[in-house]
């Protein structure tokens, strides 16, 4: 922290050099840390940035890179143990640090906005909308009663909202998760505040939510006059919505640029790492390898001494361990704080580097058959009250007759927004919920409806890796008992075999062999749900259902995951149930990819054909909502607007006709669908005729990207 | 994260013992229901009269050599409290224990298998709790008789309704965890799911309650003897000792006093304790 940046004038980065009139926020050289049991934590250090009026600022970094301790930090709004250590925080061109806490009150309850992560918790459930919104207005700008109403309903029509007049009345359960976030978002605007501050603001929604959130969010950037700062873990979405970006590792900032040179030269390497890991779509159908980080982000108590990132850095020389280099301007507006900034490639040089090194040839796959599903339904009966005729009694229809193969050793994606019964249908082919009907087979052979009903032998080619790591290992029991339970049950393996099996798998999915006797509370995110993928390939199966296995975990973990999944693929010939509402993803992986809405698949095929046109209106929505990580990118906006309808109460005729963009007329509300064959090996579920529908679509949406990629 | 190779259950304690120690009232808590287990476990050893000795030394006040004072008899109350503190603690000790084991198997097989199963289970369970306890322990005693045996299985009957409720709420979430799909998928028995997956996380709170039922069964022991329901004279018990010295207040306060402080004191540390241990074992936020 000793070291003096060169070449810095005290002004903010990314202004004019004299300082603008202009900066709203300007943190300089702000330093956080945390008291924990006797220790102090420093988990921001020496960190300045500037914010002018009308400037969108993202703050990137992974999980514990001290984002939001430094965006609460700036405003005073630290937890009880956190502390500023030193640097000054200029707001306004007043000193927050040195003003007194009424004051920093004041400013942060009139001129700052906050918007969070999640907006169910943001919100009073037992307090209709409205008053939520109107008490703002009530407390920080002194309304009466009637004008802060007035008031509220205008910001909602500020932020877009549909029907504000019905909205302000309504609980916050009855609205969906984007119209929630957009109450936060009237609610934090509603004092008109200079600053605006966006803690991941659309990582709790679903993709089609996000692409409207993020629309709002560059709306408003352009008509308001205030500073944004939004904080978030996904370059995607900072391309989408930022002017400046700054990343920040361990608590340091380590690059700072404009959005668009970022993108196309970072001079850091960790940016560029970060880069890497996000998977991109080809249209020749060649997956690239992801590029990962090795080792983790540093604890605190335990920082190198030199470059924060050397230890992870594949460009580190001796001296970048020996000090710490200061970040300092290299270019107009760009700063980083790599020593070797010369060095660090550009990113399709280094792409270009990472897939010339996987074996695409040995990847040989078969078409047959594996795991069949036919007419798969899963109904969940409502518990009835009492004194409701059996005849009124609804089911939850949760998965409506699918049907859909996986062939051996290959992937089948399957995506759909959250409620698209994608989850429940993995559970009813793996035997965790025994499917109301339908006949699901293996190899050509019925499978029993539960486990319990299932021969050793299915249980064993069929395993399972879940959305959460943090659930699906029990905390009581060390990694290696976790690892080791399948092949003794599905493989009979015993003593001395065992540990040696144990240690094998830890090998084989890249962890220590000492990572036997951990508890799973000792592991992080990543490591954790590497055990998962340990444990479910234990049986050595030929199916593994994936859950949404990368939701929970960060950019550069999600990225080494996918190439491990990829990995054993290749190596054991195992086939993936593969879902994910990240179409990127899914993409990346998959062979085949099954589009869900409403417990129903609507479009099914050859990967390349379902991301290529013509597609099924909802996969069209779908795919022009995934934010693409590269500013030069125009995507079509098509936005579906709600959320997917109760599936208690599924829509007649087509079940997506309420929010389709495209709906011809009354056919599409009255009659259901019929399937029709698209070019290659592809069928989706629709009225329009699939000439039609080219016609009407623009070319491939995603692969608009690797065209600007070329540049 | 990045912890040193330790056994993890050494680190665990440390842990306990960390987060104990800045919890002032817990520790002193611990330390007074320390010293009662001392004197239940070690009494004869450590006073100075047997309970039932009696004395010319009658209505003695407190002070040397009857530390405590002497009742109408001449038996020093300071070693009746102590010997007293035995009894307390093998009754609602042995009839919280019990309660736990039954009350434990209930909930299990109660929340795991469900459905059917559960809800008649429940329903019974429900039926006990709807009276109130006090009465419930009297009109049991009063129909078996009054000895040890009775007194701890009807603690024991009270009681496992609660320690079952707790146990099946805790099945009922920790069934659909993840893990414990895992262990389906992977074809293991019912037997293992119960004993390896679901009862070593649910341990902590069920410990927990044990430490609050605990109290209250010290609290019962002393309802049940002050209503002559429970120990029969001369013994030592607490409640019993509260009932003899009712008649004699106005002349001997400290015969009703110190055995009624006793219980007091008693009931104040173990649930002091209990908050400690709810604290060390389950702190706010890190686990879920």
């Amino acid at each position: 922290m000793s070291s003096n940046p060169r070449g810095r004038s005290d002004s903010p980065p990314g202004l004019s050099p004299m300082g603008s009139m202009d900066t709203v926020l300007d943190i300089r050289r702000l330093c956080i840390a945390y008291e924990t049991e006797g220790k102090s934590l420093p988990a921001v250090r020496d960190v300045s940035l500037g914010i002018a009026g009308r400037q969108s600022y993202g703050l990137v970094g992974e999980s514990g890179s001290g984002k939001t301790t430094l965006a609460l930090g700036a405003i005073r709004y630290l937890a009880e143990n956190g502390r500023i250590t030193a640097g000054e925080v200029f707001f306004e061109g007043r000193n927050l640090l040195e003003l007194p806490a009424r004051e920093v009150r004041s400013v942060r309850g009139n001129r700052v906005g906050m918007v969070y992560q999640s907006p169910s918790t943001a919100l009073n459930p037992s307090i209709r909308v409205g008053s939520q919104v109107a008490e703002v207005a009530r407390r920080h700008l002194h309304m009466g009663k009637a004008e802060a109403r007035e008031r509220a309903l205008h910001m909602l029509e500020q932020v877009a909202m549909p029907d504000p007049e019905a909205v302000v009345r309504r609980y916050p359960h009855q609205l969906s998760g984007g119209m929630l976030q957009r109450c936060v978002i009237a609610m934090a605007l509603i004092t008109d505040p200079r600053l605006l501050i966006m803690d991941e603001p659309t990582t709790a929604l679903d993709v089609t939510t996000q692409a409207v959130v993020l629309d709002l969010v560059a709306e408003l950037k352009s008509r308001l006059d205030a500073a944004i700062l939004y904080i978030t873990h996904d370059l995607a979405v900072v391309a989408r919505v930022c002017d400046r970006v700054g990343v920040l590792y361990a608590g340091e900032m380590v690059e700072e640029a404009d959005l668009r040179t970022l993108f196309s030269r970072p001079r850091h390497p960790y940016t560029l790492a970060l880069l890497g890991c996000i998977p991109r779509y080809r249209v020749d159908g060649r997956r690239g390898r992801l590029l990962t980080i090795p080792g983790r982000i540093p604890h605190l108590d335990e920082l190198p001494s030199g470059c924060v990132f050397a230890p992870r850095c594949p460009l580190a020389e001796e001296a970048c361990r020996a000090s710490r280099p200061p970040l300092r301007e290299i270019g107009e507006g760009h700063l980083s704080a790599c020593r070797r900034f010369t060095a660090v490639p550009t990113p399709a040089a280094y792409v270009e580097d990472i897939e010339s090194a996987v074996d695409w040839e040995a990847v040989s796959l078969g078409e047959e058959r594996l795991l069949e599903a036919h007419d798969v339904e899963q109904h969940f009966p409502m518990r009835g009250n009492l004194f409701a005729g059996k005849a009124r009694r609804k089911a939850v229809r949760a998965v409506d007759g699918v049907t859909l193969y996986v062939n051996r050793g290959r992937t089948l994606g399957v995506v759909g927004e959250s409620g698209s019964g994608k989850t429940t249908l993995a559970r009813a082919l793996i035997g965790l919920e025994a499917p109301t009907a339908g006949r699901v087979l293996f190899e050509g052979e019925a499978l029993g409806g539960t486990t319990a009903r299932r021969s050793r032998t299915v249980l064993k080619n069929i395993q399972m890796v879940f959305q959460d790591p943090d659930a699906s290992l029990n905390p009581r029991h060390p990694v290696g008992e976790a690892i080791s339970r399948p092949l003794y049950l599905l493989r009979g393996v015993r003593g001395a075999e065992l540990r040696r099996k144990v240690r094998e798998l830890l090998a084989a999915v890249n962890l220590p062999a000492a990572y036997a006797e951990r508890l799973p509370g000792e592991l992080s995110g990543g490591e954790k749900q590497r055990v998962a993928v340990a444990r479910a390939f234990a049986a050595e199966p030929k199916l593994v259902l994936c859950d949404e296995p990368l939701s929970s975990l960060d950019v550069s973990v999600q990225g080494s995951l996918m190439n491990l999944l990829h990995d054993l693929q290749v190596e054991q010939k195992t086939a993936y149930f593969f879902i994910s509402h990240d179409l990127a993803a899914v993409q990346h992986l998959s062979d085949w990819i099954a589009v869900m809405y409403l417990g129903k698949v609507v479009e099914l095929g050859d990967a390349l054909q379902v991301l290529n046109p013509p597609y099924h209106p909802y996969t069209e929505a779908l795919l022009s909502a995934v934010p693409v990580p590269d500013p030069g990118v125009r995507q079509s906006t098509i936005r579906l607007e709600g959320a997917v309808p109760s599936p208690l109460d599924v829509p007649p005729g087509c079940r997506f006709h309420t929010r389709c963009p495209r709906v011809l007329g009354d056919i599409c509300r009255t009659q259901e669908p019929p399937w029709q064959e698209g070019p290659g090996s592809h069928w989706l579920c629709c009225h329009i005729p699939c000439s039609e529908l080219e016609a009407l679509q623009g070319p491939c949406l995603l692969s608009v990207c690797l065209e600007d990629e070329g540049g | 994260m990045t912890a040193p190779e330790i056994r993890p259950r050494r680190r665990l304690l440390g842990v306990y013992w960390r987060r104990l120690r800045r919890r002032r009232a817990a520790l002193i808590g611990t330390a007074v229901f320390v010293v009662f287990l001392v004197m239940a476990l070690a009494g004869p050893w450590l006073t100075p009269y047997g309970y039932s000795d009696q004395s010319p030394d009658r209505l003695e006040p407190p002070g040397w050599p009857h530390l405590f004072g002497t009742d109408q008899f001449g038996r020093d109350i300071f070693s009746r409290v102590v010997a007293g503190a035995q009894g307390v603690f093998f009754l609602g000790g042995s009839a919280t224990i019990l309660a736990v084991l039954v009350g434990t198997a209930i909930g299990l097989v109660s929340g795991y298998y469900g459905r059917f199963l559960d809800e008649i289970i429940m329903r019974v369970l429900d039926v006990f709790l709807a009276i109130p306890s006090l009465l419930l322990a009297l009109v049991l005693l009063a129909t078996l008789g009054s000895s040890n045996l009775n007194l701890i299985l009807v603690i024991t009957v009270l009681y496992v309704p609660v320690l079952a409720r707790v146990t099946r709420s805790m099945v009922l979430d920790l069934k659909t965890k993840e893990f414990v799909e895992a262990a389906r998928i992977r074809g293991e028995r019912s037997g293992y799911i119960l004993f390896r997956e679901v009862l070593p996380n649910a341990l902590a709170p069920l410990l927990v309650e044990a430490s609050i039922r605990f109290s209250y069964a010290i609290f019962l022991v002393a309802s049940l003897g002050f209503l002559g329901l429970g120990a029969q004279p001369p013994s030592p018990d607490w409640g019993l000792q509260v009932n003899e010295a009712r008649g004699w207040f106005a002349t001997a306060p400290w015969m009703l006093l110190f055995p009624a402080g006793a219980i007091a004191l008693l009931v104040v540390s173990t649930s002091l304790m209990t908050d400690g241990l709810r604290h060390v074992l389950q702190p706010k936020g890190a686990e879920r």
